[in-house]
């Protein structure tokens, strides 16, 4: 299969810090993968490259093998499809449950479409539907901010689904989360990979363990290796640099 | 919901009504006021709405005032040189002034050369993500600017003195009082529909983008929005809003001047929305009566130490209404719901300011 999104020789620098010291990368369609690696690895860095928030100084974002991402703006990559949920939940605070999700829909972000847009039928099918897979039907009309915070990790989850996008890329989803949140977002990540390709960057060894098939090790804004988590258990130099010390702490 | 649609109606009405009940004087003051409410409503979009604090709506204002105002002036000249002109010896009618003999081309312009210059400042600083207190700053500038270019081009503009001693507007005498209630109708007209135009618009769906501009800029741009096209559209249409009243503010006043644009003036316009309640549009429209209403009665009462007095209302607002009149009206109303939904064991009106 054709890899759906490929970071070839990823560099990011911040004056004079090498975060990224070229990464390359591929994710084929409906892959779920972890990234996962020390503190400082530039997991996050890379997300925030593929998602444009930051612009990598050097190399190629390729979508789907012929667009490159890397010089686009937020907006226009997330038209593409690629979306991203941040670390810290952030949703509208001061907008309801339902008012976030509303513009979360796929939908004409223009101006002037949105000015004139209605809530269609279909529209409200979807969220409501999406209402009951995040579970928070009964949360509807209240202000999110007033959410729980794994309910606000939720929310926003669900407002990346609600764009269908080919892409999703998560930042420490269950940070926070109680065990059976976990569980049940676990589950949820593997719902959806059926329908689009999953990046994650987790910190949390047993989630990984339990949900994923391919993990990429980082260390040092480099990759240090892929493969399924018992492999890269064996590998001698990721138990070096990373496994082998959070084996011995925990 | 429909409480409050009753009681906007009702306030509009009472409004309408004006000259029922007020005299001469105070309607004039009234129609000024609403003027101001009109500036202020596009400050509450901009400002409560969308989280983008302008402290140079004072420009947009006065550009549309001084559009419309030479027109006034062309007219009262009876073709000649406006008198300004004359005493800075100007020989010919600058070239830029001769279309604004054209009425439908002055009010036009009071509403499009605000609109424009604020969509091509908002697309630079908003393109460039400068926003917060650096873009309040950069407002600030734009005011200075302007006021010091009106001021030094005096045998264009007027300079200090600004565009005053107008006669007539369609032909019909300014100075007449039948004149001046229609203007103050027809003010009342324009701050209702502009109203009616605000709340659609918050209550639409690119309004809820607007409030989420507010919340969580970033969050928009990965929702897929461009946040630069919400802004730049809202900061015009606030320009717009605040050219339009000036237009309506020199044509009851009679003058304008470029102190009137200045920085002082830019900020008091924020000082109205802050006090009325910056989340509520007709919150905007109260303060900006209240405040000037009550800056022209300490300012007849106590004619020494008004400004105390106005200080003074103005710290009590900051201290202890943070969400303005209107807020504070809110959270009271939503705190009394909470007590009668307990079966009003607590005491609701323990803490109207906190």
């Amino acid at each position: 299969m054709q890899p759906i999104l490929s970071c070839r020789d990823v560099r990011v620098s911040f004056n004079g810090f090498q975060a990224l010291q070229g990464v390359d990368l591929e994710v084929k369609p409906q892959e779920v993968r972890f990234l996962i690696g020390p503190n400082g690895a530039g997991k996050t860095t890379l997300l925030d490259v593929i998602c444009g928030k930051t612009k990598a100084s050097d190399g190629d974002v390729l979508y789907r093998q012929v667009e490159n991402i890397r010089k686009l703006q937020e907006h226009e990559i997330v038209r593409l499809g690629i979306t991203r949920k941040f670390q810290a939940p952030s949703i509208f605070a001061n907008l309801t449950v339902w008012e976030n999700l509303e513009l979360s829909l796929k939908q004409e972000r223009g101006l002037w479409s949105v000015m004139r847009a209605k809530m269609t039928g279909e529209g409200k099918e979807k969220m409501e539907a999406m209402l009951s897979r995040i579970g928070l039907m009964d949360q509807r009309d209240q202000l999110a901010g007033m959410l729980a915070h794994g309910q606000k990790q939720w929310l926003e989850i669900g407002m990346q689904l609600m764009q269908d996008p080919e892409i999703l890329l998560l930042d420490e989803p269950i940070a926070g989360m109680s065990s059976t949140e976990r569980h049940k977002t676990g589950e949820l990540i593997h719902e959806i990979s059926t329908a689009c390709s999953v990046l994650i960057v987790e910190h949390d060894m047993e989630f990984v363990r339990n949900f994923s098939k391919q993990v990429t090790v980082m260390h040092e804004g480099k990759v240090l290796c892929e493969g399924t988590m018992s492999e890269i258990q064996q590998n001698e130099q990721v138990a070096e640099v990373y496994l082998g010390r959070r084996e011995s702490a925990c | 919901m429909d409480k409050k649609k009753l009681g906007c109606w009702l306030f509009f009405i009472a409004l309408f009504l004006g000259p029922l009940y007020l005299t001469e004087f105070r309607l004039a003051l009234m129609g000024k006021f609403l003027c101001f409410a009109i500036v202020a409503l596009g400050i509450c979009l901009i400002w409560g709405y969308t989280g983008i604090l302008s402290l140079g709506h004072g420009v947009y204002f006065g550009i549309g005032a001084y559009c419309t105002a030479m027109y006034l002036k062309l007219e009262s000249s009876n073709g000649q040189l406006p008198d300004f002109m004359e005493w800075s010896g100007v020989s010919a009618l600058p070239a830029f002034w001769i279309p604004f003999s054209n009425p439908v081309f002055a009010l036009g312009a009071s509403l499009i050369v605000p609109a424009l210059l604020a969509s091509m400042l908002g697309f630079l600083t908003f393109k460039n993500r400068i926003k917060g207190v650096y873009f309040s700053l950069i407002s600030q500038a734009v005011v200075v600017v302007f006021v010091t270019l009106f001021v030094a081009k005096q045998d264009w503009t007027g300079g200090t003195n600004g565009l005053t001693n107008f006669t007539t507007l369609f032909g019909f005498s300014l100075a007449s009082p039948l004149v001046q209630i229609a203007l103050y109708m027809l003010t009342v007209i324009i701050l209702g529909l502009s109203f009616a135009l605000a709340a659609r618009l918050t209550n639409s769906r690119a309004g809820r983008v607007l409030s989420a501009v507010r919340d969580g800029e970033n969050r928009v741009r990965f929702l897929g929005f461009n946040p630069t096209s919400y802004k730049v559209f809202v900061y015009s249409l606030s320009a717009a809003l605040a050219g339009l009243a000036g237009t309506l503010f020199v044509l009851q006043v009679g003058l304008i001047s470029p102190a009137m644009m200045g920085i002082i003036p830019s900020i008091e316009m924020v000082l109205w929305v802050a006090v009325g309640g910056r989340h509520s549009l007709i919150g905007a429209i109260l303060g900006a009566v209240i405040v000037n209403s009550a800056k022209s009665f300490f300012s007849e009462t106590y004619p020494d130490i008004w400004s105390i007095f106005l200080g003074l209302l103005f710290i009590i607002v900051v201290m202890f209404l943070p969400n303005g009149i209107v807020g504070a009206f809110e959270s009271w109303n939503e705190k009394r719901n909470k007590a009668k939904q307990k079966g009003g064991t607590a005491d609701a009106a323990d803490s109207v300011v906190s």
